[in-house]
């Protein structure tokens, strides 16, 4: 008897199959098929078991109060999304950085030409640098506010974080914007902490606008379990030793100078 | 009326409400985009959490699946389902997140990759179990983390075709728009992902029956 392959087995567990009746059929005259099936259905058994978080009840209200107000007045056309002034001032920083590396790079090409790739390439992520560095600069500000936020006496009941909540948020769009540079651009350490940066940016742009002194102290723990504020400066403090590293020295800028004044 | 009909009943009812608020939404009304985001979030999550496989990425594909949808509405065209459609926006933004997250992964963790490897291969994994209670439990978290680990070693399109056909029961027609891929093509990927899936966990799965057999499994 030929028995059934595989993938005939998988397609008819998985309601794909498109010749069930002729499974079925063999299935009953077949123990040892029988018995592939049921090896088969015992590991998808057991991976229907592994479970899913509850979001909790209130979940799609979070949701809803998390992108209201990133949403545009009416709906439409994918470019008026961009037109909302924070995701504008974000772009608008990438745009910035893009056309200084874009500048530097044709103000580098009158030097020398062996120099130029590299040149080009130095102040390109000089530029970057500067940018991430400002953002990180930004972030631990932000952090050590929070950080450093507690009731004005004993006796209040609740803190108001609403503005450590709106830079969170802002924060949050350029993040997102330099992790992704930072991947493609290959720097995985930076991408790490930005990504890690990030998951602490969306608890405190989702976190309550008034919270407990208790909640105040579990959003302060979490900040200082994760290590982050420690992280970001030791990557902020990197950064500018890259920065100070890809500086032209005077040589170089000599040199660049004599070749102008050649040509 | 039977279960079946209800059910059939209350998608095409659910279906329905979704086309007017949509309707609502297009002409201004932004707040009635929030019943949209209340109802489906939830479908929407465990879908994220199912194909990303953590809390904190699942979270983000769901706003951003709902960012996304509000910003293409007017792309949506009234025939199709909104629960459907949003879906497959989801999902094919949590497949660039899991690109992102692999790539890296594989940066940060490539040291580690050989201990995991280690542990693998570990013969002691395999050992049978017969004593019943605490071995038991560390027989359960054992195979959750291999069930992980296996789930988290297919290709971003085997765990995406896996999820949509086997835990959310979507069509491979649906799931071969996710993927841009043919229909022939999506079910090869189907298979192919149960069958990595089954060579992962047959071991730890046959250790359990096995103790079943053997009276010492509850």
């Amino acid at each position: 008897m030929k028995h059934l392959k595989e993938d005939e087995l998988i397609a008819y567990r998985e309601g794909v199959s498109e010749c069930r009746s002729v499974i079925v059929e063999h299935l009953a005259g077949c123990e040892e098929c029988r018995g592939e099936l049921e090896r088969i259905e015992a590991v998808l058994a057991a991976l229907d078991t592994l479970p899913v978080p509850d979001p909790g009840g209130d979940y799609g209200r979070r949701v809803w109060q998390q992108i209201a107000p990133r949403l545009a007045e009416k709906p439409g056309r994918w470019w008026q999304a961009w037109l909302k002034p924070r995701r504008l001032a974000a772009a608008g920083g990438v745009v910035v950085m893009i056309v200084a590396a874009f500048v530097a790079g044709r103000i580098s090409k009158r030097g020398n030409a062996g120099d130029n790739v590299a040149n080009r390439e130095q102040v390109r992520e000089r530029v970057l640098v500067l940018a991430v560095g400002q953002h990180l600069g930004h972030s631990e500000r932000m952090l050590v506010e929070l950080s450093n936020a507690a009731p004005d006496n004993p006796k209040q009941k609740e803190v108001n974080i609403s503005a450590e909540q709106r830079r969170a948020e802002d924060l949050l769009e350029e993040n997102r914007m330099y992790r992704q540079t930072a991947l493609q651009e290959g720097d995985s350490g930076l991408a790490s902490v930005l990504d890690e940066l990030e998951r602490v940016l969306l608890d405190v742009a989702h976190s309550p606008e008034e919270v407990t002194p208790a909640q105040l102290e579990a959003i302060q723990k979490k900040i200082e379990a994760r290590g982050i504020l420690f992280k970001v400066r030791v990557v902020n403090k990197e950064l500018q030793q890259r920065q100070e590293a890809t500086k032209p020295t005077p040589a170089q800028s000599e040199s660049v100078k004599r070749e102008r004044n050649k040509a | 009326m039977n279960r079946m009909q209800q059910s059939v009943d209350s998608t095409q009812a659910i279906a329905e409400s979704d086309a007017v608020t949509v309707e609502r939404t297009l002409a201004g009304d932004r707040d009635a985009y929030r019943v949209l985001v209340e109802r489906h979030s939830h479908n929407v999550f465990r879908l994220a959490y199912r194909m990303t496989g953590n809390r904190h990425d699942a979270e983000e594909v769901v706003q951003e699946a709902f960012l996304r949808g509000y910003q293409k509405l007017g792309q949506f065209a009234a025939r199709s389902n909104f629960g459907t459609w949003v879906y497959r926006i989801a999902a094919n933004y949590a497949i660039d997140r899991m690109r992102q997250r692999r790539k890296e992964e594989a940066r940060r963790e490539a040291p580690r990759a050989e201990e995991c490897d280690g542990m693998e291969n570990d013969p002691l994994n395999h050992v049978q179990d017969k004593a019943p209670t605490p071995e038991r439990l560390t027989q359960s978290i054992e195979l959750r983390r291999q069930m992980e680990r296996a789930l988290a070693a297919l290709s971003e399109a085997e765990r995406t075709a896996f999820v949509m056909r086997h835990w959310e029961g979507c069509g491979i027609e649906e799931i071969a728009v996710v993927l841009k891929s043919s229909s022939n093509a999506t079910k090869n990927t189907v298979f192919r992902a149960v069958q990595k899936l089954r060579q992962a966990l047959q071991p730890f799965v046959e250790t359990k029956t096995q103790a079943r057999a053997m009276g010492t499994e509850s």
